[in-house]
């Protein structure tokens, strides 16, 4: 062991004085005297020894790249209760633990994933891989990886959510329920300055964005978007993205379902016309509202504390806590109740919300032990409102019964159930058997 | 107010980057481009090829689609969809069930189903059918469906032209624009 370190144990283990040693070497001696009552019998100090971590010396791969504590045991789930590996022996969908987040962006390892057709994740080299762009434009162009990293460059908080993250009645946790969303930053160059490079032609209506794993899944997105907001992203949370993020290059189409977003980018071909491809089956609607719903996510959050599976310990005050996004825009407002909606309260907006990013909320909830239904409702820059269940029934002109579906991604407001012993159960209600 | 300040400097952003091209990148050499798969739904990108339903039903077997998709290709193996409505095709498309029910009756062109054969399948042998392969599958998949006549022979030339049983009905995207509601009179 390490002299020094030796030496320092054994001064925390030599009891009072040694503490008030330290102590007072570190400045806050007084801070602790100071609560020492002026009458009574003289209480004993806190014994430091008692609370001291084992020190473990950190091996080369924890020096080199870091791991979280033992203690920290989050872990992403298949989703949907879906065995993964799926029927193919094949991964798909995993979702992320956001009983557990803080702040607003999903460590890289944690970030929820979907896979398309539950086909298997590519292992490309990054120096042979290249992204090509054809199709309507004047100069159709091959990018290697260190091309994209010559063009000027953007970094964005986004968040990416599923179509299918649509909570029910059986869910038990919020990473059941709501957990097929994710939010990091983004690093890459704006697919508005790759087609410029290209030169878009005048009939160049649509894009088709095609990766390169073993089903090359394509999906059609207007162009119009193209210019606006996308990234052609290389990086995520700081680093390259993840073999499971699309490594080392993917399409992130703020705001839009997740299916958009296209992982291991290999072309992206310019169209006049619209072109139903592999990955746009889901989206083929007869009923024009539906089809509209389909594509930018509406204002949705969700309580992420205390959510479902967890237990309040005692009365008193917590932080209720969650996130809250839109693909229509930044978070400009979230409202808590605690009383299943007859009052709503503002919640507080932690730090600036992001353009199609998650937004933390927060808000200080006294329980006195009684039964609560706890709410949050976002809204966004544009006005829209995240709905009931049965808002969206009669906005869209159907009766509402418990087996009334929200088409398309399901934004509507969760409900956790606080019971008197402080456990949290899915407050939605049951539908029936046979639904 | 934030925004207003914001604003200005996005303006400039957006303006340099449209006055500017830099060079990057190179042309796509024939091979390249040769690997653009796309398809239209006017049949741009077909590649020649031909095949009938008889030589579909043979390879539906051999290439193992049978596998997922079952014989007759009715599903219940897998995960993997019934290929063939249950419904006849008097039955209204949309009334079909979800995903599941017949897949190629809901595709509004038949070039999506041929798009569909040629990225996709066989799953974990993708990308291995020749030209003429997936026409005689998608032509299997028609005539069991009763969307061509057994006997008709697909070809780059005559495939976008079938007449599939979902017609002009199904909703195009709506245009889309930034910071807009994603459909209008609906404020969710």
């Amino acid at each position: 062991m390490d002299p020094k370190r030796s030496t320092r144990r054994e001064l925390l283990k030599g009891g009072a004085l040694a503490v008030g040693t330290v102590a007072a070497g570190a400045s806050v001696g007084k801070i602790a005297f100071a609560e020492t009552p002026a009458s009574g019998p003289a209480p004993s100090l806190p014994s430091y020894a008692a609370n001291e971590a084992p020190m473990v010396p950190a091996s080369e791969d924890v020096i080199a790249y870091g791991v979280r504590s033992h203690y920290v045991t989050s872990k992403r789930i298949p989703a949907n209760g879906r065995a993964s590996p799926d029927d193919f022996g094949l991964e798909f969908h995993i979702a992320t633990p956001l009983q557990d987040s803080v702040g607003t962006i999903q460590a890289s390892s944690l970030h929820y994933v979907a896979t398309t057709k539950g086909s298997f994740i590519p292992d490309i080299d990054p120096a042979k891989h290249t992204l090509m762009i054809n199709g309507l434009v004047d100069r159709p162009r091959i990018f290697t990886m260190a091309d994209l990293k010559r063009f000027p460059s953007v970094s964005r908080f986004h968040f990416i959510e599923c179509s299918g993250n649509s909570a029910s009645d059986r869910n038990k946790t919020v990473q059941e329920s709501h957990g097929l969303t994710s939010n990091a930053e983004w690093t890459g160059v704006l697919l508005s300055t790759l087609f410029k490079e290209c030169g878009l032609q005048k009939n160049a209506n649509w894009f088709v964005a095609e990766s390169a794993e073993e089903i090359k899944g394509a999906s059609t997105i207007p162009i119009n978007k193209g210019m606006t907001d996308v990234i052609v992203a290389y990086g995520m949370n700081g680093e390259p993205l993840r073999p499971q993020q699309g490594f080392p290059v993917r399409l992130i189409v703020p705001g839009f379902e997740g299916i958009f977003n296209t992982k291991w980018l290999r072309h992206i071909k310019v169209v006049d016309q619209y072109q139903l491809n592999m990955n746009d089956f889901g989206h083929l609607r007869r009923d024009p509202k539906e089809a509209a719903l389909g594509y930018q996510i509406g204002p949705k959050s969700v309580i992420t504390f205390p959510s479902g599976g967890q237990k309040l310990p005692e009365r008193g005050w917590y932080e209720i806590t969650g996130l809250a996004w839109s693909g229509g825009g930044a978070v400009r407002k979230v409202e808590i109740s605690t009383d299943g909606g007859k009052a709503w309260h503002a919640a507080q907006l932690k730090g600036t919300p992001n353009p199609m990013a998650h937004t933390r909320f927060g808000f200080m909830w006294n329980w006195e032990g009684g039964e609560h239904v706890i709410l949050s409702r976002a809204t966004d820059e544009i006005g829209q409102v995240q709905p009931t269940v049965e808002e969206v029934a009669k906005a869209l002109g159907v009766a509402y019964t418990p087996k009334f579906r929200v088409p398309m991604n399901n934004n509507t407001i969760m409900p956790w159930k606080v019971a008197r012993d402080g456990s949290v159960t899915n407050g939605l209600p049951p539908v029936p058997t046979g639904a | 107010m934030a925004p207003l300040r914001i604003v200005p400097v996005f303006l400039l952003l957006a303006s340099a980057a449209l006055a500017q091209t830099y060079g990057v990148g190179r042309a796509p050499t024939p091979a390249e481009l040769a690997q653009d798969i796309t398809i239209s739904s006017t049949g741009v990108g077909l590649p020649p090829g031909h095949g009938t339903a008889a030589e579909g039903k043979v390879l539906f077997t051999q290439k193992n689609c049978v596998v997922c998709h079952g014989p007759d290709a009715v599903g219940g193996v897998t995960s993997a969809p019934n290929l063939q409505a249950k419904l006849g095709p008097e039955v209204d498309a949309w009334d079909r069930k979800g995903g599941g029910d017949g897949i190629p009756v809901k595709a509004p062109y038949a070039t999506v189903v041929w798009d569909f054969i040629h990225r996709g399948m066989p799953l974990g042998n993708e990308g291995t059918l020749t030209p003429n392969e997936v026409y005689a599958l998608t032509a299997y998949l028609f005539a069991i469906n009763k969307i061509i006549p057994e006997d008709q022979v697909l070809d780059q030339n005559n495939l976008a032209k079938v007449k599939m049983p979902i017609g002009d009905e199904w909703v195009r995207v709506p245009d889309w624009r930034p910071k807009t509601p994603r459909l209008a009179g609906y404020p969710y």
